[in-house]
């Protein structure tokens, strides 16, 4: 059997590999995810995503349990920062969720950023694809620790959700753009410390501010660690989906998504094919110590390497 | 191949200290390796199942209570139920010169002991990963 044969009949080892053969780059498993593509589309995506130490995979590991007690099955993609000097890196999401590793309906999946900026994992697309084809219900995608402007996980969320821990700043923050207009759903962990009123108070004023739109992302307050209010926050999630299954914004997000993709896709093979020609025979570096050297500038450089390749 | 060797660190059995553990994973890290640090007190099942789900090339367990011969084969014997034969196998900890024969016998394909430099380790999995 192939890999594509065994991640079809529920083969872990298959799903594993096939995922990392993704994260390598490797064109059999881009032909493999191609003839399967038309088994994805059965899984809902939720991102969990909020800064560093917020309790995302404490709170992941929580959902997926209300979801297991729900009757789904669970994919979990846990991407954590990779070196950009060594390439290394310290996946430890998992460490919040060994219980879960036994489970025969959950998969969870650590990954690196490998380069990517936006909080997210370059494979990340690949794998979710991967996750819904091997037949998850719910595959949520704990992003890294991020600041102000990581959003990458809108672009591949249909649910996101914020988690918000209280006193991290002043209401300041809360109307500032970027990451906090991103969410659908936020969840205040750590809710039993003391402030969490207030910082719910401040989004609920800031979400006020808003344009009245016919969905307005809820604020739960929860305690991950606990296990306080979880069921409630499970509740939320899944009404957001209702929201946009029924108003059809399901069909809008996710067409807006695979346009950004399939750009992105088409933008890094042009650019690599680009950049190949461009280094070829030294050209890049001479540009750059010319540039370097004030003989040329950014923009002349530039034109002088799309005139290469057109000619 | 340009690809990270990903590393499983783990802790099998009771013993609640991997300070060693956490050393080990950060001069993985340094070397360029993707470490997936799953903390303390792990059983072989979960190691196993953490290991096939990560796909990772190695799994290096630390122990320092004294139960290596009981924790350290069952991980291996569990790797290979599974069918999983392309896995590199690693332990250390304080482990007595006496029990290393066995050990390797066992299927666990170097043991480190207290003492040993992070690099002979990273210099170790370089020279040895499977795949």
């Amino acid at each position: 059997m192939n890999l594509g044969e065994r991640l079809l009949n529920g083969d872990r080892r298959a799903c594993a590999r096939l995922i990392s053969m993704l994260e390598n780059n490797d064109l059999e498993a881009v032909s493999i995810i191609k003839s399967l593509y038309k088994h994805s589309g059965n899984a809902y995506v939720i991102g969990v995503t909020g800064a560093p130490g917020s309790g995302k995979s404490t709170l992941t590991d929580k959902l997926a349990k209300e979801f297991r007690k729900r009757g789904k099955k669970i994919g979990i993609l846990a991407i954590d920062p990779t070196s950009p000097f060594t390439g290394g890196a310290i996946l430890g999401d998992r460490i919040r969720m060994n219980d879960l590793t036994l489970d025969k309906n959950v998969f969870i999946r650590s990954m690196g950023t490998r380069g990517s900026l936006g909080g997210m994992s370059r494979a990340a697309w690949g794998a979710v694809k991967v996750l819904d084809i091997f037949g998850m219900d719910y595959i949520f995608i704990e992003t890294v620790g991020v600041g102000q402007s990581e959003v990458d996980i809108v672009k591949i969320a249909d649910t996101v959700l914020m988690v918000m821990v209280p006193n991290l700043g002043d209401d300041i923050q809360a109307i500032k753009a970027g990451i906090m207009e991103i969410a659908d759903v936020f969840a205040i962990n750590k809710s039993d410390l003391e402030g969490a009123d207030r910082t719910k108070l401040e989004i609920e004023m800031n979400l006020d501010l808003s344009e009245k739109k016919d969905y307005r992302p809820p604020v739960v307050k929860v305690s991950a660690s606990r296990n306080q209010n979880i069921d409630e926050l499970v509740d939320k999630l899944i009404e957001h989906r209702t929201y946009l299954e029924e108003t059809g914004k399901i069909v809008e997000r996710r067409k807006k998504n695979i346009r950004l993709e399939i750009m992105k896709l088409a933008e890094e093979e042009f650019l690599s094919l680009v950049m190949n020609k461009a280094h070829k025979g030294n050209l890049f570096d001479k540009l750059v110590d010319d540039v370097i050297s004030k003989k040329l500038d950014p923009y002349t450089a530039k034109d002088m390497i799309m005139d290469f390749i057109k000619g | 191949m340009d690809r990270p060797i990903r590393v499983l660190v783990a802790k099998p059995g009771l013993d609640g200290h991997d300070r060693g553990a956490k050393v080990i994973a950060r001069a993985l890290r340094d070397a360029g390796m993707e470490v997936i640090y799953t903390g303390l007190r792990q059983t072989p099942e979960q190691i196993v199942q953490a290991a096939i789900q990560e796909d990772v090339d190695v799994v290096a367990m630390s122990i320092l209570s004294g139960a290596h011969n009981h924790l350290f084969p069952k991980v291996v014997n569990l790797l290979r139920e599974e069918g999983v034969d392309d896995v590199l196998v690693i332990g250390g900890g304080v482990i007595p010169e006496d029990d290393i024969p066995k050990l390797k016998e066992a299927g666990i394909e170097e043991i480190f002991t207290p003492g040993t430099s992070t690099k002979d380790v990273v210099e170790y999995i370089k020279r040895n990963v499977k795949r």
